[in-house]
């Protein structure tokens, strides 16, 4: 795997105030990762330090392997960026403002009009190239946004939200877009919609008031979901000393329409006996299913640490 | 080079994908066209009557003067209002993170930012040029005269634009860029009348006006050609600084 990008320690503070706490990782190429994270968390800080646009008060960040406070430059000419605000000029049409967007990152003159017209296609906005960029749709205007970044065909592409303010449909093309992106570069993406990053991404990081609290394959934060918990509905609910004199469980919870949360001691519970009992015991059983903690809790349990 | 050629001609096309530009050149135009008419029709008036032979002047120093009189008064107010958009309606808008992240330097998007206005007014100061050499159709006239008033608007409007990018840098309100680049231009050439009677006074080594009147009355001194781009230098310097100090302090 080769290592597109570095972040060493990065802190940013304003004034007194910690916007973003040593936060350090690493991105390799063919990788979408995720940046999660509350409102004010430091997503947006991180993302700009990332691509330079703000200096950090420590630490390094290394764009294949050129660290980008020493040769900007150079450095810059390998990221895509699309921060949360859009920043087009709108009072220019689509390809001309691709134009210059391809001009100001040296893209040749002879290729400039085959590499508009890559990121037009890319991003489905063929028909829309005479347009003024003010009048575009929402929906439209991201997908400009999404073409000025990897108009240069940059190794890393950094995306702030891009999925704000679309409809499902769009929402789905720019998804399936920015995995294609993700299979020839790095994408770092950060978003709200929690399934997104499930859909999307290959690795998640959670940040929450400035500190990396979570860091690993989308595969990681699964496994923090699933875990040992069954949803049962019963008719006859049994008392937990009755359920315990039975199997190895800890704790039963109580829901709504007598569906009850049975956490086992272990992950590898026998599920075929456990029904096989409860038919035998009479408990009235009309629902067995896993029950998957909500990316929602699971966020929430990690940010509220 | 290429990168500041490549920011010029987006500022440029900028100028004239909106009717800003067009309507700027418009009244420019109109304004100027006025001034050249009034001068040629009063030479014959002045000149004609009671005027001693030894008090008459050419046509290019007459109509020149009618013209460039008014030119660097029109580009008091002309400059300002092109000049307030380069940085503060890119704050405005949220546009710099599109400079900012492209692989160009701080130092290049000022001096792309600035050369690009300047391209534009220099049109204009080549524009006024032509049209005062049309005298030489009926008249001989002196060239050497419109070449020094030339340079001399072309480094005036160069100053006020820098000193435009400059306000333009510190504000995300156009308007207030306009206002306040405007103020600053104006006191740096109306003040001079109020040190009128004190000519060693420490303000007129400052006053544009004072180093672009040795250029009107066709004198090119190296003096004020230095003055002019240090002034220039100041504020473009300083305009790098303050877009420098966004990527510093956020």
């Amino acid at each position: 795997m080769v290592t597109t990008l570095k972040a060493l320690g990065l802190t940013r503070l304003f004034g007194p105030n910690k916007a973003v706490n040593n936060v350090s990782f690493e991105l390799s190429k063919g990788e979408v990762l995720g940046f999660l994270g509350p409102n004010g968390a430091g997503k947006s800080t991180t993302m700009r330090m990332l691509t330079g646009n703000l200096a950090p008060t420590e630490g390094q960040v290394e764009i294949c392997g050129i660290n980008i406070i020493e040769e900007p430059k150079l450095a810059k000419a390998n990221i895509g960026y699309l921060p949360e605000m859009r920043p087009l000029y709108k009072e220019f049409r689509v390809n001309e403002f691709l134009k210059i967007a391809a001009k100001l990152h040296n893209i040749p003159a002879k290729k400039i009009n085959s590499s508009i017209d890559i990121a037009m296609e890319k991003c489905g906005l063929t028909h829309m190239s005479n347009r003024l960029i003010e009048n575009l749709s929402n929906g439209y205007q991201q997908r400009v946004g999404i073409a000025q970044a990897i108009i240069h065909n940059p190794e890393i592409v950094i995306l702030d939200e891009p999925t704000v303010g679309l409809d499902p449909i769009q929402i789905r093309e720019i998804r399936k877009l920015i995995k294609e992106i993700g299979k020839e570069h790095s994408v770092i993406l950060s978003t709200h919609i929690l399934p997104e990053v499930e859909i999307v991404c290959d690795r998640v990081q959670i940040i929450d008031k400035g500190n990396l609290v979570f860091h690993g394959s989308i595969d990681d934060l699964k496994q923090q979901r699933r875990g040992n918990k069954l949803l049962v509905g019963f008719k006859k609910a049994p008392t937990l000393k009755k359920l315990q004199s039975l199997f190895d469980v800890v704790k039963i919870e109580k829901q709504e329409d007598s569906l009850h949360v049975i956490q086992f001691k272990n992950l590898d519970f026998d599920m075929e006996k456990f029904i096989q009992v409860c038919v035998k015991e009479k408990l009235g059983l009309f629902q067995v299913s896993p029950h998957i903690t909500s990316l929602e809790d699971t966020f929430v349990q990690l940010t509220n640490k | 080079m290429k990168m500041i050629i490549n920011i010029a001609s987006k500022e440029i096309k900028s100028f004239f994908v909106t009717p800003m530009g067009w309507i700027i050149l418009a009244l420019i135009t109109a304004a100027f066209g006025t001034y050249y008419l009034e001068g040629v029709n009063s030479y014959f008036e002045v000149m004609s009557g009671a005027i001693r032979p030894a008090e008459r002047v050419g046509v290019t120093i007459y109509v020149g003067q009618t013209v460039y009189g008014a030119a660097f008064f029109l580009m008091l107010f002309a400059v300002p209002l092109m000049s307030m958009r380069l940085i503060s309606e890119e704050r405005r808008q949220q546009t710099l993170p599109f400079l900012f992240s492209a692989p160009v330097s701080i130092v290049e998007i000022v001096l792309g930012k600035f050369f690009g206005l300047f391209a534009f007014l220099a049109l204009m100061v080549v524009y006024i040029f032509l049209m005062l050499s049309t005298l030489n159709i009926w008249a001989d006239i002196d060239f050497g005269y419109l070449f020094s008033n030339t340079f001399g608007l072309l480094l005036l409007v160069g100053s006020f634009a820098a000193i435009g990018i400059y306000f333009s840098s510190l504000t995300s309100q156009p308007i207030i860029a306009a206002i306040l680049s405007f103020i600053f231009a104006f006191l740096l050439l109306g003040l001079e009348s109020y040190f009128a009677s004190q000519p060693n006074h420490w303000f007129h080594h400052v006053s544009l006006l004072k180093h672009f009147q040795t250029f009107s009355r066709g004198v090119i001194s190296s003096k004020d050609i230095i003055y002019f781009l240090l002034f220039i230098s100041t504020f473009i310097v300083l305009t790098i600084r303050r877009l420098d100090a966004d990527r510093l302090r956020g």
